[in-house]
């Protein structure tokens, strides 16, 4: 197994999110299969970070980082759900 | 998930190392105290960034071991023969050093304090650290959930933690809800006087009386990917609602 | 730049002249992937270069390995920093694969077992400067490196030599692949340090 759960993700993204991304829910778009994106299956061994989808293998999520500047890409998710505090 | 979702964005912060303490002869918990710290959640770890004078940097994640506690927080790391990050931390990093650091990380793989449904922590190796925030968040917390550990080691001496876990396993055998029962699968060499040979998890290790899948408790199970693949395989044929099961897969190495 | 750590040096070699702007020497070789490494059987394997009008030349694995190879030394970057020199592969140029194919076209792009894909000139695969490299150190291509087999594009960073090439498109007109479209430079002279957009 050459891949690491979706928590690993945090750092990297708790850099462009205000939101803890991995605990939100994501819907794939290629499979429409659901789940906490902190189950994704991550692979860091790479240029960027790719997080793909548990149930299909199809990329959720990249992202690359530069000093400075980073590249998001989200398409592989349809829609994310966050929660917020409530009564905000 | 009780804690707040919206969080700042995370920054570097320097911690100052305050003490360190020997776990085993290849582990060590680094206490940190980290001003700005904004406090953690059970399981949530940190990201850990090393610069040489030339600029080169690595960076590692690594589990937070204690329970909040204001400013002050604990490491236990896991030195790996040829790790890059690991050796550093584990031999040469002393009382006084800067350690620049980033969290808490990780909204999912979290023990909510609040909780009350029973909860099976199922380790391997150096797994255990972010289990053991857990079980010093409930005692800190005086939570009255059942917790209970299967830890999964190479040999009696590989146990991280082994005095405290022995005082907390000493306590659920006396009666007292503090306590945490905890049971170990020895991989390479059993205690002498073990009825048990030496082996992988099983099913019968983690088929445990009070918190099998009719009682729906709460799994968090990690150790290297390969041993939270075979933990959370045998618990999901066990019977056990996948949507309960969290884990955390460490990689191969890591360090 | 992050706070010196007192007593940390990383896990590096010197490099000495050879090595391009803000790279470090290693003399392991370690493995970067995007996804899961692809097991293909060579009984199925096939190499397809598309033209841009469409027109096809595949080989599966007997006859690639009847075409003519080669035995290089070649010193390669990857834009995570890394350089390795010296590494052995046997390969088939990919002047001999292009050698019967008409084309105007300018670009090219890489594509994988498992996906990934690279763009490039096609300039830049001609010229003695790429192959289609099956043998690396002595021994058969390990899947992790890329094997069967994997381009081989030395002159460029490290993401432009396809692990698990399974065709080169040849484009009129560029398009960015995997790593491009996110930020990735489009040629990737590791002696400009052209890592990003914009470098």
């Amino acid at each position: 197994m050459d891949y690491l759960d979706g928590n690993v993700l945090g750092g990297a993204l708790g850099e462009v999110f205000a939101v803890d991304v991995t605990a939100a829910v994501g819907w794939c778009a290629s499979c429409g299969t659901s789940g906490a994106i902190g189950q994704a299956h991550v692979y860091t061994d790479a240029p960027g970070l790719v997080a793909r989808c548990p149930a299909c293998g199809e990329v959720l999520l990249r992202l690359v980082r530069d000093d400075g500047r980073a590249w998001l890409d989200l398409r592989g998710i349809s829609c994310l759900q966050l929660a917020l505090p409530a009564g905000g | 998930m009780a804690r707040a979702a919206v969080l700042g964005r995370l920054n570097w912060l320097i911690a100052t190392v305050s003490a360190v303490r020997d776990e085993t002869a290849t582990a060590r918990t680094i206490v940190l105290d980290v001003p700005g710290w904004p406090g953690h959640a059970a399981g949530q770890h940190v990201d850990v960034r090393l610069t040489a004078p030339d600029g080169y940097s690595a960076q590692r994640s690594y589990s937070i071991a204690s329970a909040p506690a204001g400013s002050r927080l604990e490491l236990t790391v896991q030195r790996l023969e040829d790790g890059e990050v690991s050796p550093y931390l584990a031999q040469i990093l002393e009382v006084g050093y800067p350690l620049e650091l980033r969290g808490p990380i990780g909204g999912w793989f979290v023990w909510d304090a609040a909780g009350l449904r029973p909860v099976l922590l199922v380790a391997g190796g150096s797994g255990i650290v972010p289990l053991m925030a857990m079980i010093r968040t409930r005692a800190a917390a005086g939570s009255q959930a059942p917790f209970r550990l299967v830890y999964s080691v190479r040999s009696p001496d590989t146990v991280i933690y082994s005095s405290e876990l022995h005082e907390r396993q000493a306590r659920a055998r006396a009666g007292d809800p503090d306590g945490v029962s905890v049971s170990y699968v020895y991989t390479r060499t059993a205690p002498p006087g073990s009825d048990v040979p030496p082996g992988r998890i099983g099913p019968d290790a983690l088929a445990v009386a009070g918190w099998l899948p009719g009682q729906a408790p709460a799994v968090f199970v990690c150790g290297p990917t390969g041993y939270v693949e075979a933990a959370a395989d045998i618990l999901t044929r066990a019977g056990h609602d996948p949507g309960r099961i969290k884990t955390e897969r460490f990689g191969p190495t890591g360090g | 730049m992050g706070i010196v750590s007192p007593g940390f040096a990383g896990r590096r070699q010197p490099g000495g002249e050879k090595l391009p702007p803000g790279q470090y020497r290693v003399t392991d070789f370690p493995v970067l992937s995007a996804g899961p490494t692809p097991r293909v059987d060579t009984g199925k394997w096939q190499l397809r270069i598309r033209s841009e009008t469409g027109r096809e030349h595949t080989w599966d694995w007997a006859a690639f390995l009847q075409l003519p190879s080669e035995d290089i030394t070649v010193d390669i970057h990857c834009v995570t920093k890394w350089s390795k020199f010296g590494t052995g592969w046997r390969g088939v140029s990919v002047d001999t694969l292009l050698a019967g194919v008409e084309t105007a076209a300018e670009f090219a792009m890489a594509r994988s077992y498992g996906g990934y894909t690279t763009n490039l000139p096609l300039a830049d695969l001609l010229g003695g400067q790429a192959w289609v490299a099956y043998r690396y150190d002595g021994q058969d291509l390990a899947p992790e490196h890329g094997g069967p087999a994997r381009l081989l594009v030395p002159h460029l960073y490290f993401w432009k030599s396809a692990k698990w090439v399974n065709g080169i498109d040849l484009m009129e007109r560029d398009q960015q692949g995997f790593w491009e479209s996110l930020g990735y430079h489009n040629y990737g002279d590791p002696w400009r340090e052209q890592r990003y957009w914009g470098d």
